[in-house]
Order: C-alpha cells, then sequence, then structure tokens
C-alpha cells in the first residue's frame, strides 16, 4: 500500500483527472496548496507595489493505492500534469501503514479498492 | 441659454451618469461569469472601452453620428466637440454638451458589450485598437442611420433607445468577433464554468438600475415618452423573468440565478428599442414572448462549436431584433404620439422595422469580421495557449483578483533589475 502525492499545476488539475479515471483509479482527494519549485518568479504590480510572487498555487492530488496500482496512478498523474515547462510539479510515493474505510471498517487493502456500491 | 429646459436638463444629467454606470456593471456581471483567473481582465474590458470609446467619440464618431443628415454617415462638422457648447441641440431643450454625453454612454457600452464574446482569450492589445476601430467604423456609423438623420430614421424606422446601434450592433459583432478570434482551447472539453454567480446578479442589478436611465434618458426631456420608456423598463423585464422562470422549471425543474440575471438583461435589451412605442401592457407581453428566442438560443449555442462566450448574441442581438420587429407590430400613436404598428392598422411601420433587422445585424457583423482581420494581420488577437491556461489576468495585467499575498516578496525600487529571474535552470 502506498500513499502517492502528486503536486501538479491547477490549469492541468482537468487533464490529470482525465488521466486517472482513464487509468481506472478511482478515490483520491484533491486540494489547492501554495508551493515553490524553482519555477519563474512573477512579478505583480498593484498601484506602485511591486511584488515578485514566491508562491504559486497547485493542485495536490492525494491518492491511496494498492501496490499494483501505484505505477498506473504515477503514470496518469505525469501524463496529465506535463507540459514540458518548469513549474510542472512532483510526485512523492510514500509508504502506507493502514488505512480504514470509516464506513464498513474494512481496513488496509480492502480500504483502498474502490467498490462499486 | 434660450430653449433649454431646466427639468429636462437636470434629468439628462443624472440619465448620463446612470448610463455610464452600466459599464462597470457589464463589467461585474461578465467577470462573474468567466473563471476566477480571468476576472480582472474581463473587467478591465468594460473599463477600457470608456477610456476608449470615449476619446474616440469626442474626436469623431459623435461627429459622425449626429452633424448632418446624410443617408450613410454624417460630417465632420462637430468633430473634436467644435462647436458642442451650451446651446440646445436641435430638436430638444437641453444643451448639446449634455446631449453629446448622454451619447458617448451609449457608444462606451455598446463596445463593452462585444468583449463578452472573446472573453478569456483576446489579447487586451488589440482589444484596444480594435475598441477604437469599431466606436467609430460600427458604432458612429449605426447610431447615425437610426438616431442622427441617417436613411433609417429619416425612412420612418422607430428605434427608442438604441435596438440598432447598441443592441443588434453589439449582437452580431460579438457573433463575427467570435468566429474571427475562435474559442478557447478548452471549449467544449472542459467545464468552463462561472466563477461567482454572486457578481452576476449584483451586476445585472446595477444594469438594470442603470437602464433607467438609458431608456428614460432616450426622449431627452421629461416628457411622455421618457416616462413611458421608463415605466416600460420596469414592466417588461419583470415579465421575461416570470417566463425564464418557467422556462427554467419545465427544463431543468430548478429556477437558476445565473439565469435569472441572464433574464433581467434581455427584458431590459427587449424594451430598449420599444420603451417609448409600446403600451404598458404590450411591453409586458414583448417581455414574456421575447424570453423565449433568446433563452432558446443560449441553450442551442451552447452546444455548438461557436464559443461566443457570455452569449451577447443571443442577449443583445436577438432581444434587441425582437424589440425592433414587434414595434412595427404593436406601436400604438394613442401612447407614442408618433406611429401605429401593422396591430394598429399601419402596416408600413412593420416594414421600415424589417429594414432595420436586415440591414443593420449584416453591416455589424461584416464590418466587425473584416475589422478583426485586418487588425489580426498586424498583430495576433489571442494569447497563446500556455498563457491561455494560466490566465489572462496574471499575463495581461501582471494582477490577480484574489491575490493572498502570501510568499509576495516586496521589491524594493533599487530591486528592479533582479525581477523575472528562474530560481531554477531547467537546464
Amino acid at each position: 500500500m502506498k500513499l502517492v502525492i502528486g503536486i501538479v499545476r491547477p490549469e492541468q488539475a482537468n487533464q490529470v483527472l482525465e488521466a486517472l479515471h482513464r487509468a481506472e483509479v478511482r478515490g483520491f482527494s484533491m486540494s489547492r496548496v501554495q508551493g515553490h519549485g524553482g519555477e519563474m518568479d512573477r512579478v505583480e504590480t498593484y498601484r506602485g507595489t511591486t511584488v515578485q510572487m514566491g508562491l504559486s498555487e497547485k493542485m495536490r492530488f492525494e491518492v491511496a493505492v494498492s501496490d499494483d496500482f501505484v505505477d498506473k496512478t504515477v503514470g496518469a498523474l505525469c501524463e496529465g500534469g506535463r507540459t514540458g515547462e518548469v513549474g510542472d510539479g512532483k510526485i512523492f510515493v510514500v509508504p502506507l501503514d493502514h488505512a480504514v474505510r470509516i464506513r464498513t471498517g474494512d481496513s488496509d487493502e480492502g480500504a483502498v479498492t474502490p467498490v462499486s456500491k | 441659454m434660450s430653449g433649454v429646459d431646466t427639468g429636462d436638463t437636470a434629468w439628462m444629467l443624472i440619465a448620463t451618469a446612470l448610463v455610464l454606470l452600466m459599464t462597470p456593471a457589464l463589467g461585474l456581471f461578465y467577470a462573474g461569469l468567466v473563471r476566477s483567473k480571468n476576472t480582472l481582465n474581463t473587467f478591465m474590458m468594460s473599463i477600457a472601452a470608456i477610456a476608449v470609446a470615449t476619446v474616440t467619440w469626442a474626436a469623431v464618431g459623435y461627429s459622425l453620428a449626429f452633424d448632418g443628415d446624410g443617408a450613410l454617415i454624417g460630417g465632420l462638422g462637430s468633430a473634436f466637440l467644435s462647436g458642442v457648447d451650451f446651446a440646445p441641440r436641435e430638436g430638444t431643450t437641453i444643451p448639446e454638451l449634455v446631449f453629446f454625453a448622454f451619447q458617448a454612454t451609449f457608444c462606451i457600452i455598446t463596445t463593452a458589450l462585444i468583449s463578452g464574446a472573446v472573453v478569456e482569450r483576446m489579447r487586451f492589445g488589440p482589444f484596444l485598437v480594435f475598441s477604437a476601430l469599431w466606436s467609430i467604423l460600427v458604432y458612429a456609423v449605426l447610431a447615425h442611420w437610426a438616431f442622427g438623420g441617417g436613411w433609417l430614421i429619416s425612412g420612418g424606422t422607430l428605434d427608442f433607445a438604441g435596438g440598432v446601434p447598441v443592441e443588434m450592433a453589439s449582437g452580431f459583432s460579438a457573433l463575427a468577433a467570435a468566429l474571427v478570434v475562435g474559442a478557447r482551447k478548452d471549449y467544449g472539453r472542459q467545464a468552463l464554468l462561472p466563477h461567482n454567480a454572486v457578481y452576476v446578479l449584483l451586476g445585472a442589478g446595477l444594469l438594470w438600475f442603470g437602464w433607467f436611465g438609458f431608456n428614460g434618458g432616450s426622449g431627452f426631456s421629461t416628457g411622455e415618452g421618457s416616462v413611458l420608456a421608463f415605466t416600460n423598463t420596469l414592466l417588461c423585464p419583470a415579465a421575461t423573468l416570470v417566463i425564464w422562470f418557467a422556462l427554467d422549471l419545465v427544463r431543468g425543474r430548478k429556477v437558476t440565478a445565473i439565469g435569472a440575471a441572464t433574464a433581467i438583461i434581455v427584458g431590459c435589451v427587449l424594451i430598449t428599442p420599444a420603451g417609448g412605442y409600446v403600451s404598458p401592457g404590450w411591453a409586458m407581453l414583448l417581455g414574456a414572448l421575447g424570453a423565449i428566442p433568446s433563452y432558446g438560443i443560449i441553450v442551442w449555442r451552447t452546444r455548438t462549436r461557436v464559443d461566443e462566450t457570455l452569449d451577447v448574441l443571443a442577449a443583445h442581438g436577438t432581444a434587441g431584433l425582437i424589440g425592433i420587429l414587434f414595434i412595427g407590430f404593436f406601436a400604438q400613436e394613442t401612447w407614442n404620439g408618433v406611429s401605429d404598428g401593422l396591430f394598429y392598422g399601419n402596416a408600413a411601420q412593420l416594414w421600415d422595422q424589417v429594414l432595420a433587422v436586415l440591414a443593420a445585424p449584416a453591416y455589424a457583423f461584416v464590418m466587425t469580421f473584416i475589422l478583426l482581420k485586418v487588425i489580426g494581420a498586424v498583430m495576433p488577437l489571442r494569447a497563446t495557449d500556455k498563457e491561455e491556461a494560466m490566465g489572462m489576468d496574471i499575463n495581461q495585467h501582471g494582477e490577480e483578483a484574489y491575490v493572498t499575498g502570501e510568499g509576495a516578496i516586496l521589491l524594493l525600487p533599487d530591486d528592479h533589475d533582479k525581477v523575472a529571474v528562474p530560481v531554477a535552470d531547467p537546464g
């Protein structure tokens, strides 16, 4: 069991959703985050105050998957998130000790395997 | 000054300010309808129209529209406000300066309306150029036809407050603009949703408020035509709203807020040409009947490849056309003191109205199409796909609507040479 964390551009989020769907990865969460990964800084001006925007808006996907699904999930995040420019984001795969589905109490593999109903 | 009526002038000063408010209101309405990353750019297109169209109007637009009664275009006698002063405008009891300012606000909002067709992808620079040229080549010409002594008004076509130069001109120009500029890159593939429905409702409310000046001021007095148009501006959109609710209920079993905001605009547009010519009862019928074609076109248009993004054609072009035609049927001399429509025995009026709905959309569409093709040959009309994905606010204006300031580093004047350095080179 792994937790796959993918941080992507907000404008690529829809492509990532489509790619995850095609890879049959169901069940994930998505949140807005701000971060910095070495891309070009944006300079903005507000009534004479010029600022360098160090942080960029990103979308963070968190997908808990069984080991068989790790490659598919990583592949989908790459496929959906890539534009080729600096700032496309990162993917982290971390081991996952334990998972519980709250509704049924299923744990571990059973909890991260999607159910149809 | 002799011939100036103080009551009329007082009302027209207020009406002018009311109409000017409509353009920022339109900016708010449009800004709510786009995605959050394009909020400022969308709003700024309306502000740009205030800037550019006012200057072109003062320079030559007003003169081309209102100097003399040539069939196709006015003269240059009033260019750069030459001779426009405190003396009453011919045929009115208000100083020509007020008449000029009132008409300027019409040119402004019409120019701003077209932006609805090209938001979220057209670059700001070409839009400024387009606004300047469009306000002269299309708006001033059609205003001359319908208001300034041109062939439509002298032939007997009735257009109280701008069904021809404002509503049909903007609607059919918007269609041409959408075709030339092309669809947004994600159009038809992703859901591109309004980001703030409250802006949309507030914008529509402020537009309606301003529209009382737009229609109520188009009699240039506090006389009967103005009073009739003023009250019809309350009645007609209310009827449109009710029917729009019913159509929403039938179609989706729920009454939608953005639908309601759209209905307010459609209702106001419907009554714009007819306001001072039809009875209050017919105005309500116009609002009710006129809702249906605009509703249908909005539903149909989103299934096509034509990304006329904010439905200027449905809300303004179509509703303006219906309003102009409606005069031909239901104008009533006992109410307007000018002419009857077909329903009251004067079929010739309907023909005069038909001429307007044939000529004005054709002129607006063709001229806008050519104008944008020419501008597009000189400079790219669209942002690149990458810029479009990033959002027009950052790449066109260097600002964001909903900036948090987190992670922002203040650049002191000495630091300006350090800007925009990639922190890591992609290699």
